[in-house]
């Protein structure tokens, strides 16, 4: 296992890229601890899988440097960096047993035939699929396909690092649990260092200690799923996260209160540090209170969806999510008011001041 | 549940039925027809039983030429399908190249037969033709008309000319459908080449790979127009295949008896052995 140095690294797919938007991924650089389970979660084209196929191997990068423990591989072969990837679509060898599929990537490094059997049988109890030794791989079902996918890289003791390329997408619903909850305890049992590309919310804040939020080939936020919650540093981890996502406002600060077509709302902290450009208010649904103080809003929409309902508002032409619980009722004349602790201030769409 | 029975659906399978009988059924019964009896012209025929099928199978020639025509399918099957698969294997998969690849490939299959046969005729002649002068000057002597191991080389280097493109497009296309996420965990796994070939590579082609050999083996095993124009059957009797050999016998003497008792032999082999073929090939494939 390994820790991921990423140093400036940029890529550009074009041969000559000129500007910032010729490039796949603009300037990445940071530093990913040994033994982490990182999410990278985005949209579709966000440069997540770029990333990944650079950590990998598959792609080298136009410009910067990749260190695993401070050793420099931008220039080793996938094969030589010593790395495990799972793959979208689960990817075995179809003509050969379990058993045969998980002693490939040994057998091919000349590993002794003693230490094969003992590592193979290992690694066929870690993914539960000791009693499918035997059994030729293309007669699996999906997810034990993924499963032996996974156990090619864990086979090798040496690596440095597991990738999973969303790996959980042409698995049914009920497995993908099953196969998160896995994934997660091999990761506390043996600490191998995890990056795990999704586009999943759900999926990445259950199995990452850290989310590397991507959007228009940049990270936008490493963070904690709690942080991310709480503290999106960009408007768009607000909107990306959160189901639905984070209310975003213009407004205009006067002193230490932010005003909104003539209502004032209290800041959490009074000494918001001046900010120029493009002010807004993000506040997640959760902190919106539906009542009858505040500010006056039209109710345009309300879904129930089970738990708890959302109201769809509008303040002047402003569209405002809140979130209520189930048995509560909405108000004849409907007001809302923000908790303050919940309130996030953004200048052109990244995040200012506090904490 | 009740089905509705409907016979009117019979009506919609009629012209299909019709066309399959005319093209055929009534052609096959023809066939049939001459090989159990005998005729001296004048529309009179008399009863011959098995009489032909004996004679035929019975027959030093016909084995000859059964035998000429299995050694010669052997020979361009060991010959076409490894060379298709390592073309197809070397073909870009994209890029400028790939339609030029493709064409290339697809114009021998695009030539008439017997315009393909001309072709190798002219260019193995001795006195004229490109090859036949260029290896003779060369001082290798080569006459096709002359030495049944030259006549035997010109046929098969022709036939593995005009036919290996269609193993490669089938090849071709077994590869192209195998997702890059294949390669990249091989890569990742350290598999070697000949890994990559054997264990993602092969088995993905399996299924065109079959029906490669089928059609080689039924079109080779039926081979008649390009040797027919390139030597004759000759020298001698030396690549007179069957369909050249039940050619001479029905048009040539005028046998008909025999010509269709062979014919129908003839037809029975290539079915049984393309059906061997595809069980063991299946089986096989159902067994890994």
């Amino acid at each position: 296992m390994a820790r991921i140095d990423l140093n400036h690294i940029r890529h550009a797919y074009g041969a000559n890229p000129k500007s910032d938007k010729d490039y796949a991924l603009k300037e990445v650089h940071h530093s990913w601890e040994d033994g982490g389970a990182y999410a990278l979660l985005g949209p579709s084209g966000c440069g997540k899988t770029t990333l990944l196929n650079i950590i990998s191997g598959l792609l080298h990068p136009s410009h910067g440097q990749l260190l695993f423990d401070g050793q420099d591989v931008t220039n080793l072969s996938t094969q030589e960096r010593n790395i495990a990837q799972v793959f979208q679509f689960p990817v075995i060898y179809d003509t050969m047993t379990v058993y045969d599929n998980l002693a490939f990537p040994l057998r091919n490094r000349g590993v002794p035939e003693a230490e094969i059997d003992r590592k193979v049988r290992e690694t066929l109890e870690m993914i539960d699929l000791a009693s499918w030794a035997k059994k030729k791989a293309r007669g699996l079902t999906a997810d034990q396909k993924q499963k032996i996918s996974l156990g090619r890289g864990l086979v090798r003791s040496d690596v440095n690092a597991i990738l999973f390329d969303e790996p959980l997408t042409v698995i049914d619903p009920h497995m993908k649990w099953v196969l998160r909850s896995q994934l997660k305890q091999l990761h506390q049992r043996f600490g191998y260092t995890m990056v795990y590309v999704t586009h999943d919310q759900t999926e990445a804040l259950t199995f990452a200690q850290k989310v590397v939020v991507m959007y228009d080939g940049e990270i936008v936020q490493i963070g904690t799923p709690e942080e991310l919650f709480e503290r999106p540093r960009h408007t768009f981890v607000g909107y990306f996260i959160g189901s639905p996502g984070m209310n975003v406002m213009p407004v205009t600060l006067v002193g230490g209160m932010a005003e909104i077509g003539g209502h004032q709302i209290q800041l959490p902290s009074p000494g918001m540090p001046a900010a120029d450009g493009k002010i807004e208010l993000g506040i997640r649904p959760e902190y919106v209170r539906l009542g009858r103080q505040g500010m006056p809003v039209k109710i345009a929409k309300v879904e129930d969806i089970g738990r708890h309902k959302i109201v769809r508002t509008r303040l002047q032409n402003h569209e405002i999510a809140v979130i209520v619980g189930e048995g509560q009722e909405i108000p004849a004349e409907p007001h809302i008011a923000f908790d303050p602790k919940g309130i996030n201030i953004y200048a052109d769409s990244w995040r200012v001041g506090g904490q | 549940m009740d089905k509705t029975w409907n016979n009117k659906a019979w009506f919609m399978v009629l012209p299909v039925l019709l066309l399959v009988a005319f093209s055929a059924i009534i052609p096959l019964m023809t066939v049939v027809n001459y090989s159990v009896q005998d005729t001296f012209g004048n529309n009179q025929f008399f009863w011959a039983g098995t009489e032909w099928f004996e004679e035929v199978l019975h027959s030093e020639r016909f084995h000859a030429s059964l035998g000429r025509n299995l050694i010669f399918s052997a020979i361009i099957l060991l010959i076409e399908v490894p060379l298709g698969i390592i073309i197809a294997l070397n073909m870009p998969r994209k890029g400028w190249g790939v339609p030029v690849c493709l064409v290339l490939m697809a114009l021998p299959l695009l030539i008439p037969w017997n315009v393909v046969g001309t072709i190798w005729q002219l260019l193995c002649r001795a006195d004229i033709g490109l090859l036949g002068y260029s290896l003779t000057k060369a001082g290798i002597s080569y006459n096709y008309a002359a030495d049944p191991a030259d006549a035997w080389f010109t046929v098969i280097i022709m036939d593995v000319w005009h036919w290996t493109s269609l193993v490669v497009l089938l090849c071709y296309a077994g590869l192209v459908s195998i997702p890059d996420a294949f390669y990249q965990a091989a890569k990742i796994d350290g598999a070697s080449r000949w890994a990559v070939f054997r264990y993602i590579q092969l088995p993905k082609m399996n299924r065109v790979l079959l029906i490669a050999v089928l059609l080689r083996f039924m079109d080779s095993f039926m081979i008649y127009t390009e040797p027919f124009v390139v030597t004759g059957g000759g020298p001698g009797n030396s690549t007179t295949f069957l369909s050249i050999d039940l050619v001479k016998i029905a048009v040539g003497q005028f046998d008909l008896g025999p010509a269709a008792a062979m014919s129908i032999i003839y037809f029975l082999i290539i079915l049984l052995l393309s059906w061997v073929f595809y069980t063991v090939m299946t089986n096989y494939d159902a067994e890994r």
